[in-house]
């Protein structure tokens, strides 16, 4: 076993090499469903081997991946077929597994960079003088631009995540599962985590899973592709690349009307923080045209977002609404920060980046007819709003479900519908196609493309390369 | 924000003992205070533990003000009211319950400044034998808490978008925290139960005995703190006896 690349140089912990998976037949059914979320998938991994594994939100990649975690016992879910790993049962298996998230923040124990890598191996038992070498071995190995004593809380989205990888490949694991770490992340810190599972898998040390609806980024660093369809496994030959998800696309034309809102040199500082969230910024919001802001991380990207959407005031410079823009409003004149938020709904509708931040009722339809009530309308034309709104989305046959219940592309929709139901002229997006498979991406750019041409200024924060490209009309670069 | 974000603690001079030997100091320090309902016993115990303050890198005023005041504030009014509503309100009552809060209450102070979180647990587990399970999942937990602000404000603001605030009215204020409060309790239990499948996943708790990588040791010097706390304790006793002023709790 060479070092060289200094990336299986972590002798101790572990026993065995890289683990076998095997599926045969493996049909799942969730306990509280009535479809069977995963339907007989044969599926052979041989030991060191790099497969993808991709499909669309809902087609069961969560499944299959917890499925071979050994997680779907605690669950109580309904299982027929034949899946081992390691030659045994998933559970049994749990010891050699390592294992990478998307949340970087839940998978983090420990205050000190040093310590966190050296949990997992205090945990196999591991004699405290060995701890220390092979944490430095998988700190370097994954490229960990830090010493042991860094605060955890100090790093970035991406050092974080190859904080957690080389807390779990200091373990030698036989298998290790992915399951679409870098969803969380900005372009910059994808690359670092994936440049990390690059390094440290070549040595075919370990078996490795990913599961990722996007499946591009991977192609170079591995072996295979299966894709997940309905339940069932789609092999994929050399070759194969993902259909580009803004293939084909046509949308309505940017047209052009009046300014509705002006961020002049805008800037924002936190109370107590030395430097600003935000420099001053610029910004112009034009009623039928896509204004992106884009930009690296830590620039102030979100906070720009908040300024124009009307949610705090800038502590520097000014935004300002149009006369037009601010007709009516009971108070605060033309800055909307401190305009009513009945008011507000009904002129700036914002979409956060996270879904289930904005939802507040058990119900589809109560949480899209709850703008227009809060707004003033009357409960029938909201009624009506609503109706029209989960036709529009075909959500209709989740009408009465709970909001929190939806996938992950209908949750993103539907916050999407809940800004849109008290027809704002305004919209601010905070990364909205974050996390998104293609069908839902093409969706919500239809539907935003949908917007400016009926005349609404839409705002939206993105890395999101693509959407610039086909809906960007302006682009604030911070 | 960075001042609510929970870090590495950095090493003062009262670092070097061990947070279980000032755990068991803080056991005599309680025992003793309890027990003595005057003046004097409070006020030499309280005199030493100020001593104490910059050993624990609390050395300008403003530093111990920003550590302390929730202390001051509370033992001020716990001392104000028991002068106001005692039966045989006596002001020096009153002052030496307030020295006691006081001198109850530091000690903890002195720990939480001098002690990462990280030792304590190491120190618990090692010499204690508490379970690995409660020690480092309280210390994982704790990690977190620094999030919920963050993730209030977020909430809050989405409120916002939503055309919902309290505006001007207290109901209104009270029924959205209250909303704001719930969503908080349902995201921290759901990134809890993830952060506990991540823990697994690196084998925590799998039944192997766990070893400690940075390990935690028992100096002379740990001998000589709490040696030095019963000589304080027995030295204010014996002050408050030779006075005249000691008042046990029982008898008396």
């Amino acid at each position: 076993m060479t070092s060289t690349s200094g990336a299986r140089a972590l002798p101790g912990a572990g026993s065995g090499g890289p683990v076998r998976i095997a599926a045969r037949g493996l049909a799942v059914r969730h306990g509280s469903r009535r479809s069977w979320a995963l339907t007989g998938v044969d599926l052979v991994v041989d030991p060191g081997e790099r497969v993808l594994v991709t499909g669309a939100s809902g087609s069961g990649k969560s499944t299959l991946l917890a499925a071979v975690a050994g997680l779907l016992d605690d669950e109580g879910a309904e299982i027929t077929g034949e899946l081992t790993v390691d030659g045994g049962s998933p559970a049994a298996a749990r010891g050699r597994l390592g294992m990478l998230a998307q949340d970087p923040d839940s998978q983090l124990v420990m205050t000190r960079a040093g310590d966190d890598v050296a949990f997992g191996l205090e945990n196999a038992g591991l004699p405290a003088e060995l701890i220390w070498p092979q944490v430095d071995r998988a700190l370097a190995a994954v490229g960990f631009p830090h010493g042991r004593d860094r605060a955890t809380q100090a790093l970035s989205g991406g050092e974080k995540q190859r904080l957690v990888l080389a807390g779990a490949l200091a373990r030698r694991p036989g298998l290790l599962l992915l399951d679409e770490p870098t969803s969380q992340l900005d372009a910059d810190g994808a690359e670092l985590v994936r440049t990390a599972v690059a390094r440290t898998t070549t040595d075919r040390g370990t078996t490795v899973l990913v599961v990722d609806h996007d499946a591009g980024p991977w192609l170079p660093l591995v072996d295979r592709v299966v894709e997940l369809v309905d339940g069932g496994l789609v092999e994929h030959g050399p070759g194969w690349r993902p259909t580009p998800r803004a293939a084909g696309l046509s949308l309505p034309p940017a047209t052009d009307g009046p300014v509705l809102l002006t961020a002049e040199g805008a800037g924002f500082t936190y109370r107590g923080s030395p430097a600003p969230a935000l420099r001053p910024t610029d910004a112009t919001l034009t009623a039928g045209r896509v204004l992106a802001v884009t930009g690296p991380n830590g620039t102030g990207k979100s906070t720009l977002a908040l300024l124009l959407a009307g949610l705090r005031g800038p502590t520097a410079g000014r935004v300002e609404a149009s006369a037009e823009l601010a007709r009516g409003v009971r108070r605060g004149g033309t800055t909307p920060h401190l305009w009513r938020a009945g008011d507000l709904v009904t002129r700036i509708g914002t979409v956060f980046q996270n879904p289930e931040q904005q939802f507040l009722t058990g119900r589809l339809h109560d949480e899209l007819a709850l703008g227009p009530l809060r707004s003033g309308g009357h409960a029938a034309t909201a009624r009506a709003t609503a109706e029209a709104l989960l036709e529009r989305l075909g959500l209709t046959a989740f009408a009465d479900a709970n909001p929190y219940t939806l996938s992950g592309g209908q949750k993103r929709r539907l916050s999407v519908a809940t800004a849109l139901a008290t027809s704002p002229e305004v919209l601010v997006l905070d990364e909205p196609t974050f996390g998104q498979d293609a069908a839902t991406w093409r969706e919500l750019v239809a539907l935003l493309a949908e917007q400016r041409a009926g005349g609404c200024a839409v705002a939206v924060v993105t890395h999101d390369a693509d959407l610039v490209h086909v809906l960007a009309d302006d682009e604030v670069r911070l | 924000m960075t001042a609510l974000a929970l870090g590495p603690v950095p090493d003062v001079a009262l670092s070097r003992i061990n947070p279980v030997t000032q755990l068991a100091a803080i056991v005599v320090v309680t025992v003793v205070l309890l027990t003595s309902l005057d003046l004097v016993t409070p006020a030499v115990v309280l005199a030493a533990e100020l001593c104490l303050l910059p050993a624990a890198g609390l050395r300008t005023p403003g530093a111990v003000w920003r550590r302390t005041w929730p202390l001051l504030v509370s033992a001020a009014s716990v001392g104000v009211v028991n002068v106001l509503l005692g039966d045989d309100a006596d002001p020096l009552d009153g002052l030496a319950l307030v020295l006691r809060v006081l001198g109850l209450a530091l000690p903890g102070v002195l720990l939480v400044s001098s002690t990462d979180p990280v030792r304590l647990a190491d120190a618990l587990t090692v010499h204690w034998r508490v379970p690995a399970r409660f020690a480092y999942g309280a210390l994982a937990a704790l990690r977190l808490v620094p999030l919920l602000a963050t993730e209030f404000e977020a909430l809050r603001l989405a409120r916002r978008t939503r055309g919902v605030e309290g505006g001007r009215n207290p109901v209104a204020h009270l029924r959205l925290f209250a909303g704001i409060s719930f969503a908080l309790l349902v995201g921290a239990v759901r990134r809890g139960s993830r952060l506990a499948m991540a823990m697994d996943a690196r084998g925590f708790d799998s039944g192997v005995p766990r070893t400690n990588a940075r390990g935690s040791t028992l100096q002379v010097r740990d001998a000589v703190f709490l040696a030095a706390t019963v000589a304080v304790c027995a030295a204010a006793v014996a002050t408050s006896v030779a006075v005249g002023a000691w008042h046990p709790l029982f008898g008396g």
